[in-house]
């Protein structure tokens, strides 16, 4: 291994602007006569616009949906069959569905001024009875969202199997019904737009901090009816994106028809309470399901009921679809049992949309297949782990269909649980629980296992006739005439750290010098066509993309290195950035300089595609790579107070190859802190009339550096057979694994006592009221 | 979220402070730290016309001492008070308690006068100050008095202050050599504002025994004469005797009858007077 090549863990590239604080935002953006704007939004989830009142002297500084003739809502459609559309409009025409809709906005040379100016505009809302809850949301006689609907439910999943006969005779059955909060992800920079107009060339600019340009150059396209081709779009810097920024935004589409209307170039930059109440939201299940088993405690089928709520509106591309559709295809998850009956709805509600989030559908179907494992553990007496054990798919099973079909290429997931399970030592915190705490706390261990099929392909996704299919990812390769080499994706690094791992693999192909190597990103002007970097694809696409871009410039500098070196195209070799022959060698820069400089030495039969080469990759088999992880964690909790302190938390993770196990490292790290988040902290309540009630960060809670344990991360490594180097997509997992195995562990301290807690966060006042139902005083 | 348009001054000196809030014709805020006036103003929750920031004021950061008590101006930080630039009077609590508020950066800017201003019934110095007995000292168009913390703040947010009354000092009682004090509080996580807290100090020499409850959605529960909560013992082992149902009866009559936030607040205040056991 090369000490910068795949497998190697050099320090990022990117790091050394970051950490100098030379980083290049949305906000660092200064277009000279720039215009500031700030949106007039709904304070009511629910209601009829009558009239919007502008006092006379604005009138030229606020834009409301009247003004925007022949600009398109957003239609995020999908072609599965029963799917109810919905089509959001960019500023609300009749009616808002929920609180921050967007109904107009203000322009201004400053944002403050815009902000007094959408302070100055009345706007008559006619209230209407709010769809809050998605349970009640299908009652009959509950509200209706969209009127022409019927019902709230966007799309209704059902898996089908005969559940009854083993209902009849199993020795074990166990039901559990819990909620996960709705919250809100966040990235430490929020959304920004600048956009400008180009009058001359007739050329739309949009500045977005997204992390899928082309699906927004697309979109923006659609909604204004404007060729592709004008528009370009440009993401800079990106200050984490977790999905929230993998969608083409109402705000960009605004923006970018202000800056035509007006001609000036505007900017919006999202602030914490839009951040919060109008944009962000994610996550928000339910579920009530079944497990049934045998004495020996083997799963013999489980019977799931789940919504998700899914807000007002069908988001572009991924649709309102997306996340109920994985819950009934993901929650069989790495266990090997053949009776599975799900259904998952997707309901819409009068609150935002709710918008794809780290580990889509994967967090909550962790928690609820894992709540069934441990239920069944405390039935039979057996421990969790061992539960586990017995019904995890074997690796001698593999490859593996389990029963919904998911093709696991290969692993040990016992062995994973195992390693995960020894490095908190389960026997050690048995016997600590027999002794007990001085201090009167309870201690409790947990684990969870999950997989995490990234970097889905055509043939997944294909299915749903979703706007945007992902298909054949590009990269352009160019080895420049100084031997230097430029890469150019159409993927999006907001926190990966593809400018490294991309080099990384281009230096594993070419032996281009890694320092040599600049990776180019997040611009439509010159990078080719990606959907972006969602779903644990970057490295998996990207990558395969810029080693099949590379090995094709490897060919044809071998080409024009052999007629230097009067060899035989067939006898040479690169290496190190030299191609070499029996008698001596030429550097790639040597090459470089005779195509681009000096070309009257180059071979007569020549590719005169040069040195540079634009490929698209995309796995034979694309159903994506299967990596897999078991989170551990012991806590202690405080039964005065209700508090919940992670004492030890190690993750065991299968990610296949790994380009850079540091940035690997770094990524699970992150993601369990945002799991963390979302099983103590995180939530977005709502009250009876659907105002969102954590519009600050005083009140929207975050785990930060203090709450974050030190997270251990052992790896094992099972390379995945279809994709580059065997690769697998491993962005997500982190924040699958931490609910479930938390929520396990927690209630492995409460056991001692009986009492359970399941419904996300888990907060002091939860913790208290479940121990007071079971009169601990 | 950006402010409306404000004037700002920043006077002197206490007279000219007041000169300034005294205008009738717009209406007027101070400022210390600005780390709960700062949000307030960005979400327009406060859109005062006149901003006065108190900070170029000499006499709000001074200290006096006197045999009995210690005077701290308002415009001294929580990070001067954790950092011991001010004289401890107080076996070590006020620096204690303040080095526990918030984050460094919030407590390099906030200030004692303003977080008893602001009257935030999870704050740290409302719960504290108001168990060992401290006192306000006022500035008004009235002239100068003293208010005890605990009648200072009248509800959530809430406050005696008049519209252009301004907090000088903060008046605090000398502990005796022998004197424990207990303060704890729960919160989700560090340096986010407590649910549940509770203050307790036991000074036989000076024949104080009180204890607070704190971080309920009122004005702090007093417990003036605490002895009822340790069985009326005295010295290092009154937790031994800790009566919960004492502090449950105080919230209950205070008006906090749900049972999980009682038991809260009573193991906030048992594990207060455990702490002072320990010292
Ligand atoms: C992230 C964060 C976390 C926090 N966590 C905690 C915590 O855990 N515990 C805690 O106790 N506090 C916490 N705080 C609040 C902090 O302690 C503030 O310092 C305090 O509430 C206000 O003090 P200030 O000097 O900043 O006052 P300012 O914000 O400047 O003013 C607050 C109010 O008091 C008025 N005022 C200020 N000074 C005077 C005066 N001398 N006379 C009359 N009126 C005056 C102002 O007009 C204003 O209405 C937190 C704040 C932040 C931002």
């Amino acid at each position: 291994m090369s000490s910068s090549g795949v497998g190697a863990s050099v320090l990022r590239k990117e790091d050394d602007r970051f950490l100098r604080g030379r980083g290049q935002y949305v906000a660092d953006f200064r277009i000279s006569g720039m215009r500031e704007v700030a949106f007039i939004r709904s304070p009511v989830a629910h209601a009829v616009i009558h009239t919007i009142h502008v006092p006379e002297r604005l009138r030229q500084s606020v834009f409301s949906a009247a003004h925007m003739t022949g600009v398109k809502p957003i239609r995020a459609a999908t072609a599965l069959p029963g799917f109810k559309h919905s089509a959001e409009p960019i500023l609300a025409t009749r009616k808002v569905r929920y609180v921050g809709e967007m109904v107009a906005m203000c322009l201004a040379r400053s944002r403050a001024e815009a902000e007094d100016i959408a302070a100055a505009v009345e706007v008559d809302y006619q209230e209407l009875p709010a769809v809050v809850d998605m349970l009640a949301a299908r009652a009959p006689g509950a509200p209706l969202v969209h009127d022409e609907w019927g019902d709230n439910v966007f799309i209704e999943f059902a898996q089908d199997a005969p559940i009854e006969e083993v209902a009849k005779t199993a020795a074990i059955k166990v039901t559990r019904e819990f909620r996960t909060a709705r919250h809100c992800m966040f990235p430490m920079e929020g959304r920004g737009v600048v956009a400008h107009w180009d009058e001359r060339l007739q050329y739309l600019t949009v500045i977005s901090s997204t992390q899928m340009l082309h699906v927004v150059q697309r979109g923006v396209a659609e909604c204004l009816d404007m060729p592709d081709g004008a528009i370009r779009v440009i993401s800079p810097d990106v200050g984490g994106g977790f999905g929230y920024k993998g969608l083409l935004c109402r705000e960009e589409v605004a923006l970018a028809w202000l800056t035509r209307q007006t001609g000036l170039p505007v900017r919006w930059l999202e602030d914490c309470r839009e951040h919060l109440t109008a944009n962000a939201n994610c996550r928000e299940h339910h579920y009530r399901i079944t497990g049934y088993a045998d004495g020996n405690g083997r799963l013999l089928a489980v019977d799931c009921e789940a919504s998700v709520d899914a807000g007002a509106y069908s988001v572009y591309p991924t649709s309102s679809a997306l996340e109920a559709a994985q819950v009934t295809s993901l929650l069989p998850g790495p266990y090997d049992f053949s009776i599975y009956r799900c259904r998952s709805a997707a309901v819409a509600s009068n609150k935002c949309p709710i918008l794809p989030y780290r580990g889509v559908a994967r967090t909550g179907v962790c928690l609820a297949i894992e709540s069934i494992m441990d239920a069944i553990a405390w039935e039979t007496g057996l421990e969790p782990v061992e539960i586990r054990l017995r019904n995890l798919v074997q690796a001698k099973q593999m490859p593996f269909l389990n029963v919904m079909k998911k093709p696991f290429d290969g692993g040990d997931y016992p062995e994973c649980l195992r390693r995960a399970a020894a490095a908190i030592d389960v026997a050690a915190v048995r016997a600590r629980q027999r002794r007990g705490e001085p201090d009167g706390r309870l201690i409790g261990a947990g684990v969870s296992i999950f997989c995490e099929q990234g970097a889905m392909g055509t043939s997944v996704m294909s299915s749903w006739g979703r706007p945007v299919v992902p298909g054949y990812e590009q990269a352009t390769v160019r080895l420049t005439s100084d031997g230097d080499l430029e890469i150019r994706v159409g993927t999006h690094s907001h926190g990966q750290g593809h400018e490294t791992t991309f080099a990384q693999i281009a230096h594993e192909v070419l032996g281009v010098e890694f320092g040599k190597i600049k990776v180019l990103q997040g611009d439509t002007l010159y990078c080719p066509f990606s959907t972006g970097t969602w779903g644990s694809r970057g490295v998996v696409m990207g990558g395969g993309a810029v080693a099949t871009a590379s090995q094709q410039i490897a060919q044809r500098a071998k080409r024009i290195g052999a007629w230097l070196l009067q060899a035989d195209p067939a006898q040479v070799t690169l290496r190190d950035g030299r191609v070499v022959g029996a008698q001596g060698s030429v550097t790639l820069r040597e090459i470089a300089r005779v195509w681009y400089l000096t070309p009257q030495h180059l071979p007569p039969d020549v590719d005169n595609g040069g040195l540079e080469v634009t490929a698209g990759y995309r796995p034979d088999n694309d159903a994506g790579t299967f990596s897999y992880a078991s989170h551990a964690a012991v806590v202690a909790v405080d039964p005065g107070t209700g508090l919940i302190e992670i004492l030890d938390y190690a993750v065991c993770e299968d990610g296949g190859r790994l380009v850079n196990p540091m940035v690997v490292d770094g990524q699970i790290r992150g993601g369990t802190a945002q799991g963390i988040g979302t099983c103590l902290y995180e939530a977005m309540p709502f009250d009876a009339q659907g105002q969102p009630l954590a519009s600050t960060l005083i009140d929207y809670m975050l785990p930060g550096a203090a709450e974050v344990p030190n997270i251990r991360v052992l790896h094992m490594e099972t390379p995945s057979p279809h994709t580059a180097f065997g690769v697998k997509g491993i962005g997500e997992g982190g924040a699958v694994g931490p609910p479930a195995a938390i929520v396990s562990a927690v209630n492995d301290a409460l056991r001692s006592i009986g009492a359970e807690v399941h419904d996300l966060p888990l907060t002091p006042e939860r913790i208290l009221t479940a121990l007071a139902k079971v009169g601990t005083p | 979220m950006k402010p409306v348009a404000f004037d700002y001054e920043r006077p002197q000196d206490i007279a000219g402070a007041l000169a300034l809030a005294g205008r009738a014709d717009v209406a007027v805020k101070f400022l210390a730290g600005g780390q709960s006036l700062g949000p307030m103003l960005n979400l327009r929750l406060a859109q005062p016309d006149l901003l006065v920031d108190l900070t170029g004021i000499a006499e709000l950061k001074q200290v006096g001492e006197t045999t009995d008590a210690l005077e701290i101006g308002a415009c001294i930080t929580h990070a001067d008070i954790e950092d011991g630039r001010v004289p401890d009077v107080t076996n070590g609590a006020l620096a204690a308690v303040a080095h526990g508020i918030a984050y460094r950066a919030v407590r390099n800017r906030g200030t004692i006068g303003g977080s008893l201003a602001h009257a935030d019934p999870a704050a740290d110095w409302v719960t504290f100050l108001a168990a060992i007995g401290a006192g306000v000292v006022i500035r008004g168009s009235g002239g100068r008095r003293v208010v005890p913390v605990e009648e200072f703040m009248t509800g959530v947010f809430e406050t005696v202050l008049a519209p252009n009354d301004l907090v000088t000092a903060i008046r605090i009682p000398r502990f005796s050599a022998d004197a424990r004090w207990g303060y704890y509080k729960a919160c989700r996580k560090t340096g986010e504002f407590a649910y549940a807290s509770a203050a307790v100090l036991h000074d036989p020499t000076r024949s104080v025994n009180r204890a607070v409850i704190g971080a309920v959605e009122a004005r702090p529960i007093v417990l003036a004469d605490a002895g009822e909560l340790f069985g009326r013992r005295t010295g290092a082992d009154i937790a031994a005797s800790f009566v919960p149902q004492v502090a449950m009866r105080a919230m209950d009559t205070a008006g906090f009858k749900n049972p999980i936030e009682q038991k809260v607040h009573a193991v906030a205040l048992r594990r207060a007077v455990e702490q002072a056991c320990a010292r």
